[in-house]
């Protein structure tokens, strides 16, 4: 069984349709990320798979049960990461997660959470005076502390430098290391390279493409561009073979800068959201 | 598969009360505003208004009412505009905690807040005014349900005003001024009898006249004071009736009107 099935998942908002007939699977164990630009229907997708929103039509099942129906058992085998919540500032990092630890039939160990997260040496700081990328990894710690079957990560970088971005996808990693399940939205690119096994692009509230981060788009078989420079300035050429144009090209001397690209990620996905 | 059996309703909701009093506590604006503020209104007013003894037993017996209103009406109201604003409630939604302990915890926050600022209250009217606390049971016991009546039914309304705040900004406006202009309505800054009838009917619609009147007929010297009341008697059954019909609207109003977020669904 699947962990995640959308079937022609819809939902208006005042007339303008956010969701246009999704569909989704999401396999036990894989890291799923949806792609889409701010508007595409990715945060609407998600907080109805969460069950925090209703839905206009569609089937959807998230761990065998329908979101709209799930209950106190179902809760708690999901792990929901905040995208901007500031609540429990007074507190402090272990008083916060020791707190939430209590609602789950079996959570991990505080202590260990904290740990795992890399929030030991601020575990007695407040969480209102928390940075942007530790309060983060509080919001994770409190996703995860009830041993989640299936996390939701909403935008989960948006607004860290670079660092931070690279300590919170080893995180990602290590979780999905342990066989839990992951839907992330994002709209870096990067990061859905980074850390899925798969991914969908959202633009208008439908999945224009879907695929792995390597074939996305048909990125895989698209034409590669040669390109050096010549007595004539830059030149390319767009070849499905470029060993051999590369060979042929070679044979009056070296070729000075010279490059061989396929697209990347951005370039299909920015080709997709047209 | 794990067959552990989920937390029970009642501990969780014990657990949430526990975080809730230290989340409320930890906060300046709640300890400045929601806290001390009617204290050091009862010491103002107080030091200009009360000339003698019984005047001072009625004029605490008013502010300890406006001062639990404080902490339940616009307490509760705030801290739950609070919750939706900064994404607790979305959190809380997210886990398997049921929304029954959510409100216990609630419940516990206002007992205990309410329960502080009465002591402070009378603390601050001992201490400053002289004044004497109610010395029979039967006064406490009158104390004790118009207490429990009162935060209830305060909370409740404090509950659904607060989905009209869309932000603790807002809600600051939509909470404090019924309560202000309420004050001057209940008998609380002026006595009910020296209101025009227009502003005493408002007044009596509203559960802190109830309150405050109730709290009077406890600390007044004697039964004698009852002449002051509008009505010329304490009307115990009509300040439970008012109240108990305040929480029977409060909780329809509440469970129709209660929103996990500011999002539309």
């Amino acid at each position: 069984m699947n962990a995640i099935r959308v079937r022609g998942l819809r939902k208006a908002y005042k007339g303008h349709q956010a969701v246009a007939g999704v569909d989704l699977d999401v396999a036990r164990g894989e890291v799923f990320a949806v792609l889409g630009p701010n508007g595409a229907g990715k945060t609407t997708s998600v907080e109805i798979l969460e069950g925090h929103r209703d839905r206009d039509g569609g089937e959807v099942s998230v761990l065998g049960v329908d979101p709209a129906k799930g209950g106190r058992e179902w809760r708690s085998k999901l792990g929901i990461v905040l995208q901007s919540a500031t609540d429990a500032a007074t507190l402090t990092v272990r008083e916060a997660v020791h707190h939430y630890a209590k609602y789950y039939a079996d959570p991990r160990d505080p202590e260990e959470i904290i740990d795992l997260v890399g929030l030991t040496e601020k575990a007695k700081s407040r969480a209102g005076t928390l940075s942007g990328g530790q309060r983060r990894r509080l919001d994770v710690a409190l996703g995860i502390i009830g041993r989640p079957e299936l996390v939701f990560l909403d935008e989960p970088t948006t607004g860290f430098d670079p660092e931070a971005r690279r300590q919170f996808w080893s995180l990602i990693k290590l979780l999905a290391a342990e066989g839990t399940t992951i839907l992330l939205t994002t709209h870096y690119l990067d990061e859905a390279e980074a850390l899925a096994d798969r991914v969908a692009v959202l633009a208008g509230g439908r999945i224009v493409a879907e695929g792995t981060p390597r074939t996305l788009g048909g990125r895989a078989h698209a034409d590669a561009t040669v390109r050096w420079l010549s007595d004539r300035g830059y030149t390319e050429i767009r070849t499905s073979e470029p060993t051999k144009a590369i060979a042929e090209l070679s044979r009056n001397g070296e070729l000075a800068e010279l490059t061989i690209t396929r697209p990347s990620l951005e370039d299909v996905y920015l080709e997709l959201i047209k | 598969m794990t067959t552990a059996v989920l937390p029970g309703t009642l501990s969780l909701g014990l657990a949430r009360g526990a975080t809730e009093l230290r989340e409320f506590f930890r906060q300046k604006e709640n300890l400045i505003f929601t806290v001390s503020l009617p204290a050091i209104l009862m010491l103002l007013l107080g030091t200009v208004y009360v000339r003698e003894v019984a005047q001072g037993q009625m004029f605490a017996a008013s502010m300890i009412g406006a001062g639990i209103i404080s902490t339940s009406f616009v307490g509760l109201g705030m801290s739950v505009v609070a919750d939706r604003e900064d994404g607790t409630l979305k959190r809380l939604r997210g886990t398997p905690m049921p929304f029954t302990s959510y409100f216990i915890g609630k419940i516990i926050l206002v007992f205990v807040s309410s329960l502080v600022e009465a002591v402070l209250l009378m603390i601050v009217a001992i201490v400053r005014f002289d004044v004497q606390l109610p010395s029979t049971a039967e006064k406490w016991f009158t104390f004790g349900w118009v207490f429990v009546l009162g935060i209830i039914s305060c909370s409740l309304i404090g509950v659904a005003l607060s989905s009209i705040a869309k932000s603790t900004r807002n809600a600051a406006g939509v909470l404090n001024l019924p309560y202000i202009v309420l004050q001057f309505l209940s008998g609380v800054f002026i006595s009910t009898a020296a209101l025009p009838e227009s502003l005493r009917v408002t007044g009596s619609l509203f559960p802190l006249k109830w309150v405050c009147q109730g709290f009077r007929s406890v600390f007044a010297l004697n039964d004698g004071y009852a002449v002051m009341e509008a009505a010329g008697s304490w009307e115990l059954g009509k300040i439970a009736l008012v109240l108990g019909a305040w929480t029977i609207g409060g909780l329809v109003l509440v469970s129709r009107t209660f929103k996990w977020s500011n999002a539309a669904s």
